[in-house]
């Protein structure tokens, strides 16, 4: 055991920030929810699955990692609409999802291919939608993009080395779209800083 | 962007990804640095939440039972800001906890502490136009675990944030004042500037406390980042 033995008697908390602190593996109490993994309603024409695993440092599932994604609609609109906890009507869309992996690590989302989203530069950027990975032993959440298609154009794809780059893209199968997350290891996911800090 | 200058180095303001103390980080953290993508609009937005994501019982997690949750009842409030310190308006706070001996309403929480069936242990609340939020709620009790021997968590309340911005989001957990299990806490102390550790630990609130019903306590939250400009379509 580690004892932290610094002098806690002198040092006020300064304002800033609050720090992040794991997310713990008794979440599932609290933040999953029935409508969690629909971003979008079933009948929404276009409707897909975009699923995949969560794998730690050996390859092996993450059962207790709590995924979050955010994106645009297909015209690259975000949803303003009030409201995640509540189901999408059948052709509704949300913009939010939250699913939490199974024992085997796996998560699942109901959802569409976003339309393009430029950057604050006003900057062309390919088809994404941003990604958390919450999780025991994780003191803080992960982040990273998921992409539909290979797009050399894109300012983030071209800025990552191209061995990594398919880390980023999503692959077609049955139903919709893969996209497995590695948080370690030589296949390791691209990770983003975009903490508001 | 940050008003503050408060002296926390950004990267030790957030635990880091690998901390060894923290066994379970070591097959979970990312080895590879971080890129720092363009600033793109799915990340500087996201969603909005509004009254039907939260009933008006579930910021009190007493009352859910058909009895009296056991343990020392507390009011918890505070306000959510961002870095400029306007309030975050409108938006989910969700928190979750074991109950006064220690125990989660979880499979797998196998402390052998007993359960309260008045009490579960989970809320969430809007906050309101001035950023602030309110629980009702039980003292959470310390529990053991097993990173090291004779491992014990403080007592904490676990706090889910989303600000406006995907961002903002931040989950966190509220500490109490003069716990004497911080010391050997890899959790707590995986935050590694003190001052910054220290804003996770709620005060004593007298003016809060609730003559002959519930002491109170306060945790003022911040995220990082201001308010994102309103986009324009």
């Amino acid at each position: 055991m580690t004892e932290y033995t610094y002098d806690v008697t002198d040092v006020a908390a300064s304002a800033g920030p609050t720090p992040s602190q794991t997310v713990g593996p008794f979440f599932h109490m609290a933040l999953p929810y029935d409508a969690g993994p629909a971003v979008v309603g079933p009948e929404r024409p276009g409707a897909l699955t975009l699923h995949g695993y969560v794998y730690d440092g050996e390859g092996a599932g993450v059962p207790d990692a709590l995924v979050e994604v955010w994106q645009a609609d297909e015209e690259g609109a975000f949803c303003g609409t009030p409201g995640v906890y509540e189901e999408p009507d059948a052709t509704g869309f949300r913009g939010f999802g939250r699913s939490a992996t199974d024992e085997h690590g796996h998560y699942a989302f109901t959802t569409v291919r976003p339309g393009a989203v430029p950057t604050t530069d006003g900057a062309a950027q390919a088809p994404h939608l941003a990604m958390s990975v919450f999780a025991r032993g994780m003191l803080r959440r992960v982040v990273t993009r998921v992409y539909f298609a290979p797009d050399d154009a894109d300012p983030l794809l071209a800025a990552v080395d191209e061995d990594r780059r398919a880390t980023l893209l999503a692959t077609r199968d049955e139903g919709g779209y893969r996209f497995d997350v590695r948080l370690q290891g030589p296949d390791e996911t691209v990770f983003l800083d975009v903490f508001a800090r | 962007m940050s008003s503050f200058d408060d002296g926390v180095r950004k990267d030790d303001l957030d635990p880091p990804y690998l901390f060894a103390d923290y066994a379970s980080t070591v097959l979970r953290s990312p080895g590879k640095a971080l890129l720092v993508p363009p600033p793109g609009l799915t990340e500087l937005t996201g969603p909005a939440f509004g009254n039907g994501d939260v009933r008006d019982t579930d910021a009190d997690l007493t009352v859910h039972g058909s009895g009296e949750a056991i343990g020392e009842r507390i009011i918890v409030h505070g306000t959510v800001t961002d870095s400029l310190g306007k309030p975050v308006r409108s938006s989910l706070v969700e928190v979750w906890q074991a109950n006064a001996a220690g125990r989660y309403v979880h499979a797998l929480d196998q402390h052998p502490a007993p359960l309260d069936p008045n009490f579960v242990g989970a809320g969430r609340c809007l906050t309101d136009d001035e950023g602030r939020f309110r629980f009702t709620t039980i003292k959470p009790g310390p529990y053991p675990w097993k990173n090291h021997t004779n491992a014990w968590r403080p007592a904490h309340i676990h706090f889910s944030l989303f600000g406006r911005a995907f961002t903002q989001r931040l989950v966190t957990q509220m500490y109490f004042p003069g716990d004497p299990l911080f010391y050997q806490d890899p959790i707590f102390n995986g935050v590694r500037d003190e001052r910054a550790r220290k804003r996770m630990i709620s005060s004593y609130d007298h003016g809060t406390t609730s003559p002959e019903w519930a002491t109170g306590y306060r945790f003022d939250i911040v995220l990082g980042g201001a308010e994102a400009t309103p986009l324009e379509h």
